[in-house]
């Protein structure tokens, strides 16, 4: 079973919850993989710290241009859709980060001018820790585009074991490439009206990919009741709250387990991949 | 010689656009016949790379010279490697930039003057 956490907004506690719930699960012998597929931020490590066993590049393909056949006529760079290609006279000017790795450019190059070459954009690193099977990915500073890293990195899924997938916040490609074929979506918010609004895009965003989903709110407080309204109204179950402790935040604050620390947090976790279980029937 | 200037209107009383990549458009004056045209910003509303294609469409204009108020790295770097002469940090309107110009009263950029990559400004 695939299991995405995703937000909508960044900041909501998407890592906590991702790490506290593959711990408390394979705590309790469960069969576990955690993936970091918010490979622009990675963070899950910080809390997971688990040993590096494999590091693998990750490459993508990008135009090379064989400037004894260019004939600089431009039509590269008019089908760019992400203005990759600049060509001016007797010059070709590539920006392999705004790529798309489309393959229209040689596709459609007239003197057939143009090949693929491999670039590389990130990495991803493996280990294991608390018996929990863990993989980030690692976009390389300055690279823009993250799916392809993302989908390199969803091919480690293993379908026999439970699989937490940690998204990236927002609601984009990245994201929706880190959510699309779970089986259940998790989305964390926080009681504020900036958490409801960019919920209510990300609940948007799962009605078109087709994913059941739940809500749990972090950093759960009784005074902002906006989300249990909306949520009512909307017929979405909201399956967990996380209160807004000092000592939680205490303990997120140093790169630490909160259900390692208060283990009475471990079976509250195992509950609520009960409820997903359940809301999935 | 053509000269484009980022401009927010399509006549020579309009502003410059503070934007280069992302400028309304463009007014590409001719210095010879003093007679100019307008071209709208294809780039505009780009997702990424706006200053690539905003540069682009000057190149292939066959403008030589740009005047705008900020550029970003990439653009600067086409630019600039299609051998085009940048100004930067203008403002005012189209016509007053064109008088200046003329008048040699403008300052040359060498190199970006916003955007990750432009120095002083991260």
């Amino acid at each position: 079973m695939i299991i995405s956490i995703a937000s909508g907004k960044g900041g909501t506690g998407k890592t906590t919850i991702a790490t506290n719930l593959a711990f408390s699960l394979a705590r309790k012998g469960h069969n576990l993989q955690l993936l970091d597929c918010d490979v622009e931020e990675p963070n899950a490590h910080i809390f997971i710290k688990p040993e590096v066993e494999i590091r693998e590049p990750v490459f993508f393909n990008v135009p090379q241009i064989d400037e004894e056949k260019c004939t600089y006529c431009g039509e590269c760079a008019k089908i760019c859709a992400y203005n990759a290609l600049f060509v001016t006279k007797g010059k070709v000017m590539l920006f392999p980060q705004l790529c798309h790795s489309c393959g229209g450019c040689s596709y459609f190059c007239p003197q057939n001018a143009i090949s693929e070459i491999g670039h590389e954009i990130g990495e991803i690193q493996a280990g294991s820790a608390y018996g929990i099977e863990f993989a980030y990915g690692k976009l390389n500073i300055g690279e823009i585009v993250a799916p392809p890293l993302i989908k390199k990195l969803k091919k480690r899924i293993d379908e026999n074991k439970v699989v937490i997938i940690d998204a990236p916040p927002g609601t984009s490609c990245p994201v929706i490439e880190a959510v699309k074929g779970s089986d259940f979506c998790l989305l964390v918010t926080e009681p504020t009206p900036f958490g409801l609004n960019d919920l209510k895009l990300a609940v948007e965003m799962l009605k078109v990919l087709k994913v059941p989903f739940a809500i749990l709110i972090n950093r759960w407080n009784e005074e902002y009741f906006e989300i249990d309204s909306y949520c009512k109204k909307e017929n979405i179950p909201i399956i967990m709250r996380i209160p807004l402790e000092r000592k939680i935040a205490e303990i997120y604050s140093e790169g630490n387990l909160f259900s390692k620390e208060l283990p009475e947090w471990q079976d509250k976790f195992c509950k609520l991949f009960n409820s997903i279980e359940g809301l999935r029937k | 010689m053509k000269i484009a200037i980022s401009s927010t209107g399509n006549d020579l009383s309009s502003q410059v656009d503070p934007r280069f990549g992302r400028c309304q458009g463009f007014i590409i004056f001719d210095s010879e016949t003093s007679k100019f045209e307008y071209l709208p910003n294809e780039a505009i509303n780009a997702a990424g790379g706006a200053g690539i294609k905003a540069a682009q469409l000057v190149v292939d204009n066959g403008a030589k010279v740009v005047i705008t108020g900020s550029i970003g790295p990439n653009a600067f770097n086409v630019l600039a490697g299609a051998g085009i002469d940048i100004y930067g940090g203008v403002t005012g309107t189209v016509q007053s930039v064109i008088d200046n110009y003329k008048a040699g009263k403008l300052q040359k950029v060498n190199q970006a003057t916003n955007g990750p990559g432009a120095k002083g400004n991260i």
